[in-house]
């Protein structure tokens, strides 16, 4: 109505999209393609290509005209569709290059800049889709430049596939020599999740689950700097007041995506999945997910205390952002990838967060170990050690962790890599000196674990 | 026939002939305003007009283009949203 709104309102809303970087991160449209499958493989891509282009057609076009009527920057538009390995499974071939290229093509026609399941998702054990998959996860991110891969290697309920493990680290490996000089680039479009969800709208670990209805549109809100501004104009006051001021600016937050979602939904003819309610940040300076950790009184992120302080902006940020939506979803939590957030990187340059510190905070926050660089002489036994260690993480405490790490060939701790763009800047942490080989090579799977005598 | 309002912001050094041309510009495409609030803080305008774009002559598209260049004559910023992106966030 209109006598309702106050100037006030009107311009904080207009000061956190000018100056505290709110946007709608990404409107992600769920596509299935079981129906694509054929046992000739060209057909199958073709049938791929074409169903993403009708389906998605209008998505970039339908994005750009919400963020112009309402005037709210809309970030990423994007694409998730089923796991490949499932799709592919039905093909005669022992190589999904052309599913990837077809994904790929099928991203650039309809103008999205990513477009996320060439996964497989193997917490128990490989099909023998999975199998080809996972081998051809290397050189596919290498020859394109917007499909993202996921592979689930670990659930609550299944355990952890130690094989798949193994193989993942050597995998990533090959996927950073293939893309050395990009300082590794197809390792920051590779996702390895323990507890993935069918319905994350954030890349790379996107895929369209086979819960997932027909076409879905899921929207992930964003507004790292909002809730940092928030907490400016609560300084010293006690945790209570920290935890209600990020819940209302959540709520915020939300209220927004909930909107971005429903007309996206209405407008693509799509029905709306879910609002993905995370704090992601980005490398511009005040979108960051470390500052807001700070600003509780932290001098650097990584200190003690970090794990609290994101403890509590986790909590805060999905109870605030509930309420705010009909269905909320996907990761929804606090996202802490190093090299998007300026916070993160200073800390990690100053000497302040380490890799053990964000596994610890991975304990309680979104997702996982996300987007680290680490050298590139660092063994597969190594990386496949790092993911063991989420994966439990997530198995144990029944969450979603993940792990996108990028081994940079040729570099050396404390050199930087440059990705560009929202991938943005990643120096190179230090790694255990100590070998996981003798444990990595043991294979088979760990169990699942108990879910009574919690203590 | 249903209302569609919008949100018309505009702020920046005050001058003469803000508001005129604002509801020109506004009277030439049909539209009608149904509520302004207007400050003016240290020499800074302020103004948040609330209109009704349902029977608009042109589309919204054309309609931001023409206040914003109107802006830029003035030397202030002159945004127009739909109404429901502050609703959501400040209603419930």
């Amino acid at each position: 109505m209109l006598s309702t709104l106050s100037t006030g309102e009107v311009f904080e809303t207009l000061k956190m999209i000018d100056e505290e970087h709110l946007d709608v991160r990404t409107i992600t449209m769920g596509i299935n393609l079981l129906d694509c499958a054929s046992a000739n493989p060209e057909r199958a891509c073709n049938k791929i290509y074409d169903k993403i282009c009708r389906r998605a057609d209008k998505l970039v076009q339908v994005g750009e005209d919400i963020e112009k009527e309402y005037g709210i920057p809309i970030i990423n538009k994007r694409i998730s569709v089923t796991p490949i390995s499932l799709v592919a499974a039905a093909s005669d071939t022992d190589n999904y290059l052309p599913f990837a290229a077809a994904l790929d093509r099928a991203a650039s026609e309809v103008g999205v800049n990513f477009i996320g399941g060439f996964s497989a998702l193997v917490h128990k054990g490989y099909t023998d889709s999975d199998r080809i998959l996972i081998k051809s996860i290397p050189e596919a991110l290498a020859s394109t430049e917007k499909v993202c891969a996921s592979v689930n290697v670990a659930s609550t309920t299944a355990g952890i596939n130690m094989d798949a493990i193994e193989q993942l680290g050597r995998t990533i490996k090959s996927a950073a020599e293939l893309t050395a000089s990009t300082g590794g680039l197809a390792c920051a479009k590779l996702v390895v999740f323990a507890n993935a969800v069918e319905d994350n709208p954030f890349m790379a670990g996107a895929f369209h689950g086979t819960g997932e209805p027909e076409t879905v549109i899921n929207v992930g809100v964003s507004g790292p700097g909002v809730v940092k501004a928030a907490l400016t104009g609560v300084k010293g006051a006690d945790f209570g007041v920290v935890a209600e001021t990020i819940k209302k600016t959540a709520f915020k937050v939300t209220r927004m995506g909930q909107l971005v979602a429903q007309e996206a939904s209405r407008r693509l003819d799509a029905p709306f999945g879910i609002v993905d309610i995370s704090l992601a940040p980005t490398p511009e300076v005040g979108d960051s997910v470390a500052y807001i950790l700070e600003e509780m009184g932290l001098e650097k992120c990584g200190t003690h205390g970090t794990t609290a302080a994101l403890a509590l902006l986790n909590d805060a940020v999905k109870k605030g952002g509930t309420m705010a939506s009909g269905y909320v979803g996907g990761l929804s939590g606090a996202f802490i990838p190093v090299s998007e957030d300026a916070g993160m990187i200073s800390a990690v340059q100053e000497g302040a967060l380490s890799l053990d510190k964000l596994e610890a905070m991975t304990c309680v926050c979104s997702v996982g170990l996300d987007m680290i660089c680490v050298p590139g002489d660092t063994p597969a036994s190594t990386l496949s050690g790092i993911i063991a260690d989420e994966a439990a993480i997530g198995v144990v405490n029944n969450k979603t962790t993940a792990v996108r790490i990028i081994p940079a060939p040729g570099r050396k701790v404390g050199d930087v890599v440059e990705f560009g763009g929202l991938l943005g800047t990643g120096p190179v942490m230090p790694v255990n000196k100590y070998s996981s080989e003798g444990f990595i090579a043991r294979k088979g799977r760990i169990p699942a674990p108990m879910h009574s005598l919690k203590n | 026939m249903q209302k569609t309002n919008a949100v018309i912001t505009v702020n920046g050094q005050d001058k003469v002939g803000i508001i005129s041309t604002v509801s020109g510009i506004l009277s030439k495409n049909n539209v009608n305003i149904a509520n302004i609030t207007q400050t003016i803080m240290q020499s800074f305008f302020t103004m948040v007009m609330m209109v009704d774009i349902s029977e608009m002559s042109t589309d919204f598209e054309a309609l931001t283009k023409e206040l914003e260049i109107a802006g830029e004559d003035l030397g202030v910023q002159i945004r127009i949203q739909h109404e429901a992106i502050f609703n959501s966030m400040h209603r419930l």
